[in-house]
């Protein structure tokens, strides 16, 4: 046993010397990456590991961190009606607007790519636009206003299929349906121009060959072909994806209010801000911080490998 | 004559390609003739297409609304039943909208003045803190340089809420705190640039770094003689990309002095003022959205071939 573990620490010595070595090499590298790291790692990794730090403490900002082991987890999962209301949301949220925004977001791509190239260039901006518009989302409380210049509600009752005015946003069962919908109206992201940007660079050549060998029509072609050259496109979407879908918070809080009828749209996100900036419990919020990336990592995690099988 | 696309074979002396099977011959005949891909059914395509006509109408119907909103005049604002399209077009909206910047408490242009400087310094810091590490990333193999680069990948992930907080803490302690680096500095280390800039530098040959290298080029020269001028469109988009966050950037919880306060954050506190300023909030809300729609029409070719290097691979 100590000779096995002798040589092992003899093994990582040998290989720290190695690496070592060729770090003095590569000195410039560290000199080129040096201004991006520190700032990177000062406002992007430090604070997560702050957050993580603080999730196991009390912590007011006015008063020192207490520590206080995982009663702020333990709290959250066991005490926190309201958290529990939030996790579904955003699951709920996250399960029908991540997948089906991915989905729509490359099929529109896929469809998109065959069209002439100024319809093409026109019909991106569509798509894209809603995603990169600043808070345009806000129309949506005019489109789904409760009284009767609401549009939604004076189209409807012009065709007489309700009689008085439906409060979309303070209605708990309807809170929920029209904020997924806003939801999917801005997801085609990133992600969807890197679907785009992909399938323009499929080669060609495939195609041709796909049509020798006997691709009957559209869907073979699709998942013969384009999907498996796809692939590491898909993966990044699917980063996007998850970001989008679990970081729900300005939607719903300018649409529903803050804090919204019921909490019915509250969100694991909106939680967040109500103990970080209301309350200032910021070890409570850091505990949610840290639970929502852990599962936000364990998604990606889980989708990545899944995405590996597509088309092999 | 029949040519078959895309084809780079050996050709008779007319022009029709040697070894090309008959059958795609013929389907590529039938293909042109009817200008489409062989294996597609006109019924599916007209089916799919009107689809996605209908969709793309609905997708740009939040979009007009707002935009037709912000040229109605105020009593077809509360017509009912509520038009789409306004019926006597005016810009009153904006021009109130300039007379209440007017009177605001810090004179309106110390609002622009603040949104052009961040703009400015954070999108030029940011190509440039960005490519050079996006640089050695991509092209050379070093200790620390992947775990480093997967650190970037799921900080892609990561919420502006979320990190907020322990971002403020951070920020309080190093003293920057109601000062511009309060947003600068983290915008100069957007992961999503540095990312796209890298893998689209990944497609650059070793070949012409290293040439340049025996010619006797130092790092930096070859940085930016031969890598960065390659690079244009990567370097394009991460001016968008960077251009339309600090452009939105509101900093809030960062920034508290009203003289420090970006165009966005002062536009929407306009917007927030309640029923009586509805028109100008239409206003606002396609002020705010012009500027990030405008520069990706400008830049559109660009981003897409930065955007087709974007995957990730394993």
């Amino acid at each position: 046993m100590t000779t096995f573990v002798k040589k092992y620490f003899a093994l990582r010595k040998r290989n720290t010397l190695i690496a070592w070595e060729k770090a003095k090499q590569m000195k410039f590298c560290y000199a080129f990456l040096a201004p991006y790291a520190v700032l990177f790692l000062a406002f992007y990794i430090l604070p997560m590991l702050t957050s993580i730090y603080y999730s196991f403490t009390y912590y007011n900002i006015l008063e020192p961190a207490k520590f206080v082991g995982a009663n702020n987890y333990i709290d959250l999962i066991l005490n926190d009606d309201v958290f529990l209301k939030a996790i579904t949301n955003t699951f709920q949220l996250a399960v029908i607007t991540g997948p089906l925004g991915y989905i729509l977001s490359f099929c529109f791509a896929w469809l998109i790519n065959e069209l002439p190239r100024w319809i093409r260039t026109l019909a991106v901006l569509v798509f894209y636009a809603p995603s990169i518009a600043g808070n345009a989302y806000a129309i949506f409380s005019i489109i789904f206003r409760g009284d009767a210049y609401g549009y939604l509600n004076s189209i409807l009752m012009n065709l007489g299929v309700i009689n008085t005015p439906i409060l979309w946003l303070t209605t708990p069962d309807y809170i929920m349906p029209v904020i997924i919908i806003v939801t999917l109206w801005m997801s085609m992201s990133t992600g969807f121009l890197s679907f785009v940007a992909g399938l323009q660079g499929v080669d060609r050549a495939q195609y041709e060959a796909g049509y020798v060998d006997g691709i009957r029509n559209r869907w073979q072609e699709l998942y013969y072909i384009t999907l498996p050259n796809m692939k590491p496109m898909l993966l990044f979407g699917a980063v996007m994806a998850i970001t989008q879908a679990f970081g729900v918070c300005d939607v719903p809080m300018a649409l529903a209010g803050y804090p919204s009828t019921d909490y019915a749209a509250r969100t694991v996100v909106t939680h967040l801000f109500d103990y970080g900036y209301t309350r200032f419990e910021m070890g409570y919020a850091s505990a949610i911080a840290t639970m929502l990336f852990i599962v936000m990592i364990l998604c990606n995690k889980l989708i990545q490998s899944a995405l590996r099988k597509v088309g092999t | 004559m029949t040519t078959v696309k895309h084809y780079k074979g050996p050709v008779r002396a007319d022009g029709t390609p040697i070894n090309v099977p008959k059958k795609v011959l013929k389907l590529q005949q039938t293909a042109k003739a009817r200008n489409r891909k062989p294996n597609r059914s006109l019924a599916g395509n007209i089916f799919i297409y009107s689809i996605l006509f209908l969709v793309a109408c609905a997708m740009a119907f939040p979009l007009i609304f707002a935009i037709c909103s912000a040229l109605k005049p105020l009593d077809e604002l509360f017509r009912f039943p509520p038009t789409l399209f306004p019926r006597n077009p005016t810009l009153d909206n904006f021009s109130d909208l300039l007379v209440t910047m007017g009177q605001s408490w810090i004179p309106f242009s110390r609002y622009i003045t603040n949104t052009v400087f961040i703009t400015f310094v954070g999108t030029f810091g940011n190509v440039i803190v960005g490519s050079l590490a996006a640089y050695v990333l991509a092209k050379y193999d070093f200790p620390l340089g992947k775990p480093f680069f997967s650190l970037v990948v799921t900080a892609l992930m990561f919420n502006g809420y979320v990190t907020a907080i322990p971002n403020y803490l951070v920020m309080s302690k190093i003293g920057i705190v109601d000062t511009y680096w309060a947003i600068l500095l983290p915008a100069i280390a957007a992961p999503m640039n540095m990312f796209l800039m890298k893998q689209f530098m990944e497609g650059l040959p070793m070949s012409l770094i290293e040439s340049a290298k025996i010619d006797g080029a130092k790092e930096m020269r070859i940085f930016w003689q031969i890598v960065m001028p390659n690079v244009k469109p990567a370097w394009l988009t991460m001016i968008i990309f960077s251009v339309q966050s600090l452009w939105n950037a509101k900093a809030s919880t960062v920034i508290y002095s009203e003289a420090k306060k970006t165009l966005v954050y002062a536009l929407q506190q306009i917007q927030a003022g309640g029923i009586a300023r509805t028109g100008q909030a239409a206003a606002v809300t396609v002020v705010v959205m012009l500027v990030p729609i405008a520069t990706f029409i400008l830049s559109q070719s660009q981003i897409l071939e930065t955007m087709a290097t974007s995957g990730l691979k394993d």
